[in-house]
């Protein structure tokens, strides 16, 4: 399974505080730990939202909101794509995180939705519907 | 919060599969016996199911279950010890236990580098094994994966596949099998079997998946583990780079190969919005650091940039068969066989037009080996079909159905050889 995690912002993060080198160094070998286990896929650290926007959806309407935006803790600072057997491999590889900053800190642990979550009803509407289309484009002279 | 008490055994579940591999690896460099190291993982894995519910899990669970692991190495040292001492036995055995046990006294039992899990690697997949036996052990050893688990995977009764990891243990026992990483031509050899049997459990679970077996994925997966862990623990290997970026790629397709019925859905009518674009990106990293690397391309990297030819392709028609056609040629070269003959007839009919790949398909038509394969005719019919020899192609579709073992793919095949018959269908 896939697993994103997400790492919680904090003040720090917020205010564009660049990790000092023995964090950065620490997340290093953490990340090497992660290779060698063939766990990580991907990941990225993150803008504070004071360089980010937000696009709020009310019906039809559209509002753009520029950063930043307040709530801290919710907010994040960066993100892993992992690929584990289970949650609970998850946890246990996010318990051996560094502490990102030495005090609060937190990291959201949410599976990826995989095709087969949908059910096996979604799937054959799309198949249907791209059928259809190509069927049109064969048609074409 | 977490139920503590299903918590604790979900965590300790975890921590096993995350662990074993490396705590047998470095318990068979002690005890240079396979089957003992395992037992003696096994019985760690006991003590923390007893221990940790109560005392919690500890800070560093993978030393903590070395550290078990070691003790009762060492009691059972003692225990043989004495035993030798009651019986009598060659005074220049028990010297060599003795050292054993000092050198598992003070042995450093981290690992940085992973030398240990290489080793195991090697072990798992020692030439003395038959190929069943190699990917049983390999889940076994280091997908720590159950027996039960290895048999559904492979739909095969738990019994056989106790008994293959049982006679594969006394085969390495027999065989005396060295527990050193080999050098040289020998070591090309067995990094060569250790990729062959990774390919073969990505292939088990690659060529059946069905998406109703959660099974068959979930060794894929496993399979691709391995083979990022192979890459990572000897990155010089240009080949198992070529391997992962393989596998990369063709897991990319997953989702997109079979339909709602689970009927097969060829290459070219694939939804290419369904393949999978971090796993495309991974694989065509994978194959540039294969190639970067240089040296001969083996067959993995071979296959891994025909792979890549197809990622790269927007749409079906974007193809470059001619680049496909020449990457088959050279792997023609490398890793001579007849169905990679026959690939390369389809790409050249695809970069040349159908004359030319049938031309290709028809020197192959007498190779023994391709005899009873449904895809000779398969190939065969599409190509007659696309150069309007609409009798000879229905022949050829049927004979396929007749030839393949597939349902569904006979289904499909008895489809394209009636639609032979009506010329005005398009």
């Amino acid at each position: 399974m896939r697993v994103m995690i997400l790492i919680k912002a904090t003040g720090d993060t917020e205010a564009g505080v660049m990790p000092g080198k023995a964090l950065m160094d620490e997340m290093g070998r953490f990340n090497g730990e992660l290779v060698k286990a063939g766990v990580l896929l991907d990941g990225e650290g993150l803008h504070p939202s004071s360089r980010g926007a937000r696009v709020r959806f009310q019906g039809k309407d559209r509002t753009v909101v520029d950063g930043p935006f307040a709530e801290t803790k919710e907010l994040i600072a960066g993100y892993w794509l992992w690929q584990v057997r289970s949650l609970d491999e998850a946890i246990e590889w996010v318990k051996r995180c560094p502490n990102p900053t030495g005090e609060w800190g937190e990291a959201e642990i949410r599976p990826l939705l995989e095709p087969e979550d949908f059910g096996p009803d979604l799937a054959p509407g799309l198949r249907e519907q791209e059928a259809c289309l190509r069927a049109q484009v064969d048609a074409r002279p | 919060m977490r139920d503590p008490s299903t918590g604790v055994h979900r965590a300790i579940d975890a921590v096993w599969r995350m662990e074993s591999a490396r705590l047998v690896a470095g318990l068979v460099r002690l005890v240079r016996d396979v089957g003992l190291a395992e037992e003696l993982a096994q019985d760690a894995l006991v003590a923390a199911l007893e221990q940790w519910p109560g005392a919690g899990i500890p800070h560093n669970p993978g030393a903590w279950l070395m550290a078990a692991a070691k003790h009762r190495a060492i009691d059972q040292v003692r225990r043989a010890r004495m035993m030798e001492r009651k019986h009598g036995e060659m005074a220049r055995e028990r010297e060599a236990l003795e050292e054993a046990a000092v050198e598992m006294r003070d042995a450093a039992l981290d690992d940085p580098i992973g030398d240990d899990l290489l080793r195991l690697m090697f072990i798992a997949c020692h030439p003395v094994l038959a190929p069943e036996a190699r990917v049983a052990l390999t889940l076994r050893l280091l997908g720590g994966l159950s027996t039960e688990e290895i048999a559904r995977a492979f739909l095969v009764p738990v019994p056989t596949v106790a008994q293959r990891i049982v006679r594969a243990k006394q085969a390495l026992a027999e065989a005396r099998a060295p527990f050193e990483a080999p050098r040289g031509p020998e070591f090309r050899a067995r990094i060569d079997s250790v990729r062959g049997v990774i390919y073969l459990i990505f292939n088990e679970g690659y060529a059946t998946t069905s998406g109703a077996d959660w099974t068959r994925p979930a060794l894929c997966e496993e399979a691709l583990r391995l083979g990022r862990i192979l890459a990572e623990l000897a990155p010089g290997e240009a080949e198992s780079h070529g391997l992962a970026a393989l596998m990369e790629i063709q897991a990319s397709r997953l989702r997109a190969r079979t339909g709602p019925g689970g009927e097969p859905i060829l290459l070219p009518d694939q939804d290419r919005g369904a393949w999978d674009g971090l796993l495309i990106r991974r694989g065509l990293a994978a194959l540039d650091r294969a190639e970067r690397l240089g040296g001969v391309r083996g067959p993995y990297t071979l296959q891994a940039a025909i792979a890549a030819c197809h990622a790269r392709a927007r749409t079906a028609g974007d193809t470059d068969w001619g680049r496909i056609a020449e990457l088959y040629r050279e792997l023609a070269r490398r890793a001579p066989s007849p169905i990679v003959e026959l690939n390369r007839a389809v790409a050249l009919g695809m970069a040349h037009g159908p004359a030319a790949g049938l031309e290709a398909v028809d020197a192959l038509r007498s190779e023994p080996s391709l005899q009873a394969y449904h895809l000779l005719p398969t190939v065969r019919g599409d190509l007659l079909h696309k150069l309007g020899r609409m009798a000879e192609a229905r022949a050829e579709f049927e004979r396929a159905a007749a030839l393949t073992r597939n349902g569904r793919e006979r289904t499909l095949l008895l489809e394209r050889s009636a639609a032979c018959g009506i010329p005005d269908r398009c």
